[in-house]
């Protein structure tokens, strides 16, 4: 039946036998109509669709929220426009970006804002990717994957409206350490309440602190400037990347002879012996080890972790150098924001949509195949989809070169952590605490020394979780109370480390449960009567992180940030500059330089180079920020 | 923390937790200095809630030259340093030869890294053959003890527990001998010597910050607020007046005298590679002693010396009109830029328009002449660019007798 046939206007029921044989799922967009074949989708309502609700024989249409009102009358012209002739026309998108996460959404974002018509694919029924915000119980919200902001770039922020569209971040003003002696080691933004902190366990560590401030300081600055900027091709004899070379040659040689021995040695060392060179006191080395090996299958006394520890230092909160906070709304208003940007530019999002494979010709990406077999034409693909996913997964073996597949396949993502969300009745008590300190409003830990650190590593790599697991929690409503009713709270627990399986078996739901009550029992031997205080709890393992999320062993970094894998090797050496072997396919993720982290670099720098091939201009990029 | 009983160690611990509260704390005189508080203009000195003045930052310092002042020098980090190797650690430490530093003595001298980048500056009170007290800007605890490994001994911070004050100004002998120190007068100048103060010792030395006659009193912070009222008592008919650090920061400035963080940046808080400075480069190369045994930084320091590895110098410059320079950018010849000034004042004693700045050599060094610096005078929301000629003096700016006179003159 022809779909001009129909008469649709917003509100109307429709019977169902009439749809059926039709084109049901269409989106507006820039004064055309799209059609898209019928599936289940029509029951996947989400913000772009107009229909929200389908039942035996109906679908219910209701108002939408596309920049501009569509009628019956408009409708049915487009749709009689596009069918005439032979059969209706295909539209071929400038570019199609395969996931909602945030980096793909920065990138989809600047490309529109570049005058490209993109298309943004995720398949689940929600955006967000690892930076989301769902709700599993009445009345709470969770950050489910990722849960604190800190390294998001302001330069993407300023750029995308970020804060016009919704993206407010709330700092936090401190953490603690619980040591099992039953006191606490915290962490406090000021300097002098911070020193007389670590005072409090030892004087020497405490005022050794401004050396280790000093030099990650300057480890930092020496990486920063990097961020936002592609790695050059060391191999490459092209201007751009003699130049970017000399750039990073004449930034290192600014370093004193001492800062460049400590460079390359930071760069390498463990995280352990580089806090072993400052202080002297178990929990105050456990304190700074634990931003080392956050995401990284790694123990705090292999080597490479302490550049992980960098990682984590180059945020900011609206200027605060350092500091972390919570996006109000949980993670997911970062990519709600980001999908507001979007679509207020012009760009389609369609969610409920799984990309079976990239659609290659003649070398080239095409488009992509849908795995219910619809197929989508595009100028150009981006994944956002970590590197293997993307090249193992979602294009054939042939289209790429032998020794690339072998890097991808060796490429370091294991999986490492879980994550427990935890829907709580009341607020938790610390008894180590004070009342009313501010700790309750920060990063919270349980893992007092690197010795059990490691010994949590052990385990992991003899394929099972850690007996003694080191927690990374926080309790984002203490400042952000729009994530759980009044006098109710929202938990987020970190945990590390989590194997990808289980002694060599596939998780069970029985080992998932297992593992949330190795973490509940760690939680409760601090914080009396806290099981009572449940109401709800979402534990991932590294089986629901790849399955829901899709990051390979759900690995949070979509790679380890190993100096092995950096810079230019990363993801792959000679790949490195975010396109790949197949022409037109580009990657935006965390595989790609800089890294993981809710940063939105790799989708900028991902955007920067695409524009760049397109021959386009970069005006609305703001250059990285300065660090003088 | 000396405790070996985990208990003990817990219990000390957690009785500290609550100072989140109080991330600026008192010092031992609070009570007195929160009374004559007018202006509550406070700042954070080194984590203490310390007065920048308190009635009137100018009357303030008319105190220090023409009467007596009082100032709480209590936040000034302070190490006791003490053990049989005690002389031969602090020699391995500092520039200067701490064997010719007799016992009731003291010097101002400074240390530095291996690298003989400067760390800090400071004083060095000797109490007893081995036993000295260390005073500083910044803290250095780490530094002191990897350095005291192989030495014979003891370090100990003790910057809470001591309290101390600076009486400054001509009339400050005056106000100890009518407190009742007596022979406080035999004192000269970095002389130091034990008086009683409630049935305990009081250390007073005639040091100071001020280019001025003066005297530093350190005591058990149990005692400060005793040692105060039995100064403030006598002090009113002398004219004695507490102060903050704004009317002493413009004493010290004609005195000549640096201050760390302010006019050069201590090597453990330089981040960028290019902002460290040796002795030299600073004005202390006086303090080095190559003569004495091995210290931290000869190497670098005798190489630099000889192969020219010195950029910087930093000088007194006076500088014509009576518009203070501060942060102003100086020049050679109007053009070439060679240097920043980091303190500026019109001082009301030289009445001279005076500076201090850091200069790349051989401008400050061998080239003195035909330097100008440029001043950005905020007037009305509109800078007033001024180009004024400097001209490199000797430092201090003003050269009080009364400073050494012996016996101190009673005003």
């Amino acid at each position: 039946m022809h779909p001009a046939g129909l008469q649709l206007t917003p509100g109307i029921f429709l019977p169902m036998s009439e749809v059926k044989a039709v084109i049901v799922k269409f989106a507006l967009h820039r004064f055309q109509v799209r059609m898209i074949s019928v599936s289940v989708k029509v029951h996947r309502p989400n913000s772009r669709s107009t229909i929200t609700q389908v039942t035996q024989n109906a679908i219910i249409f209701v108002e939408h929220s596309f920049n501009m009102h569509w009628t019956s009358h408009y409708f049915s012209c487009e749709l009689w426009g596009k069918n005439s002739g032979n059969g209706y026309r295909m539209k071929s998108w400038d570019a199609i970006v395969i996931g909602a996460g945030h980096n793909g959404l920065v990138n989809a974002c600047y490309l529109q804002r570049a005058g490209l018509d993109v298309l943004v694919l995720e398949k689940n029924d929600w955006i967000g990717g690892a930076a989301t915000s769902r709700s599993l119980t009445p009345g709470f919200l969770y950050s489910n994957c990722s849960y604190v902001c800190s390294l998001f770039r302001p330069e993407i922020m300023r750029d995308l409206e970020l804060p016009r569209f919704g993206l407010q971040v709330i700092s936090y003003e401190g953490g603690a350490v619980f040591t099992q002696d039953g006191d606490y080691l915290a962490n406090y933004r000021d300097h002098h309440a911070h020193r007389r902190e670590f005072a409090r366990f030892s004087p020497r560590d405490a005022e050794a602190y401004d050396r280790y401030a000093r030099d990650v300081t300057r480890q930092c600055r020496f990486i920063q400037p990097l961020l936002m900027r592609t790695a050059a091709d060391p191999t490459s004899f092209r201007p751009r990347d003699i130049s970017e070379l000399m750039y990073l040659g004449k930034k290192f040689a600014g370093l004193g002879a001492t800062e460049m021995a400590d460079t390359l040695r930071f760069w390498t060392m463990s995280i352990s012996d580089f806090l072993d060179e400052y202080f002297e006191t178990d929990v105050i080395k456990a304190n700074f080890a634990l931003s080392g090996i956050i995401g990284t299958a790694l123990g705090p006394m292999s080597p490479g972790t302490a550049y992980v520890l960098l990682h984590h230092y180059m945020g900011e909160v609206d200027g605060s150098v350092g500091a972390w906070g919570y996006a109000r709304g949980g993670m997911g208003a970062v990519t709600k924001a980001l999908a507001a940007s979007f679509e207020a530019s012009g760009g389609t999002i369609r969610t409920g949509v799984e990309v079976d494979h990239v659609l290659v010709k003649n070398g080239s990406a095409k488009g992509v195949v849908l795995v219910d077999g619809e197929e989508i034409q595009g100028k150009m693909v981006v994944s956002n989809a970590d590197v293997k996913r993307t090249f193992l997964k979602l294009v054939e073996e042939k289209e790429l070169p032998d020794i690339f597949l072998r890097r991808v396949r060796n490429f370091k993502m294991r999986g490492s952590s879980g994550k427990v969300n935890i829907a709580l009745d009341s607020m938790p008590e610390f008894p180590a605490l004070p009342k009313d300190s501010p700790v309750y409003r920060g990063d919270m830990h349980f893992t007092d020394s690197v010795e059990r650190m490691e010994r949590g590593y052990d385990d992991w790599k003899a394929g099972r979780w850690s007996a003694d697991p080191f927690l990374d929690m926080v309790i984002p409503t203490t400042l952000d109370p729009t994530m759980a009713p009044p006098g109710k709270h929202f938990m987020s627990c970190f945990v590390q480390y989590c194997p990808p399986k289980v002694e060599g078996k596939e998780w069970t739901d029985a080992d998932r449960d297992a593992f949330g009550e190795t973490v509940i029992s760690q939680i409760a031997d601090y914080s009396p009567g806290f099981r009572d205080r449940i109401i709800h709890m979402e534990v991932r393992t590294p089986r629901e992180l790849e399955a829901e999320v899709g990051l390979t062993e759900g690995n949070i970094f979509q790679g380890e940030l190993t100096f092995d894998q950096l810079l230019f090797n990363r993801p792959v050496p000679g790949y490195a500059q975010y396109r790949s072997p197949v022409g037109g396919l580009y990657m935006c993720g965390s595989s790609t330089h800089p890294g993981g982290g809710v940063m939105g670099a790799p989708g900028r720098n991902a955007a920067a180079e695409i524009l760049r091939d397109l021959s386009r201009g970069t005006k609305h990029m703001s250059p990285a920020h300065d660090v003088i | 923390m000396k405790h070996s009983d985990p208990k003990k160690l817990l219990m000390a611990r957690a009785a500290s937790q609550d100072h989140f509260r109080t991330p600026r704390i008192a010092s031992p005189f609070q009570p007195r200095i929160e009374a004559l508080m007018q202006t509550e203009e406070w700042y954070d000195w080194a984590g203490y809630k310390a007065p920048l003045s308190l009635w009137d930052e100018e009357l303030e310092y008319f105190a220090i030259r023409s009467q007596a002042a009082l100032f709480d020098i209590s936040p000034m980090v302070k190490y006791r340093i003490e053990g049989p190797d005690a002389e031969a650690f602090l020699n391995r430490v500092t520039l200067r030869d701490v064997r010719k530093l007799k016992p009731g003595r003291v010097h101002y001298t400074a240390w530095c890294n291996d690298e003989g980048h400067v760390l800090d500056d400071g004083t060095l009170f000797r109490l007893t053959s081995d036993r000295f007290r260390l005073c500083s800007q910044e803290r250095h605890l780490p530094w002191l003890l990897d350095s005291g490994i192989g030495f014979d001994v003891n370090i100990i911070e003790e910057t809470k527990s001591i309290a101390a004050l600076a009486l400054q100004g001509p009339a400050s002998f005056a106000v100890l001998r009518d407190a009742g120190f007596n022979g406080v007068d035999a004192l000269k100048i970095f002389d130091l010597a034990e008086f009683e103060h409630d049935g305990e010792n009081v250390t007073i030395s005639r040091t100071g910050f001020t280019g001025d006659l003066g005297y530093e009193l350190f005591v058990d912070q149990k005692l400060a607020l005793s040692l105060w009222d039995r100064l403030w008592q006598v002090g009113e008919q002398r004219g004695l007046r507490a102060i903050g650090y704004a009317a002493l920061n413009r004493a010290r400035l004609e005195a000549g005298l640096i201050v760390a963080n302010s006019d050069f940046i201590t090597a453990e808080h330089a981040i960028r590679a290019d902002r460290v400075r040796m002795p030299d480069e600073i004005g202390l190369g006086f303090m080095i002693d190559m003569e004495k045994p091995h210290f931290n930084g000869r190497r670098a320091i005798q190489q630099a010396r000889a192969n020219g590895g010195l950029r910087h110098v930093l000088v007194g410059l006076e500088i014509e009109g009576n518009i203070p320079a501060e942060h102003a950018i100086v020049y050679h010849q109007g053009k070439r830029e060679i240097g920043l000034v980091s303190a500026a004042i019109w001082s009301p004693m030289a009445k001279r328009n005076i500076a201090l700045a850091s200069l790349e050599r051989p401008y400050g060094d061998t080239i003195t002449g035909d330097l100008w610096v440029e001043i950005y005078a905020m007037r009305e929301l509109r800078y007033q660019k001024l180009m004024k000629r400097a001209k490199v003096v000797p430092r201090p700016f003003i050269k009080l007798d009364r400073r050494t006179a012996n016996p101190p003159a009673d005003f």
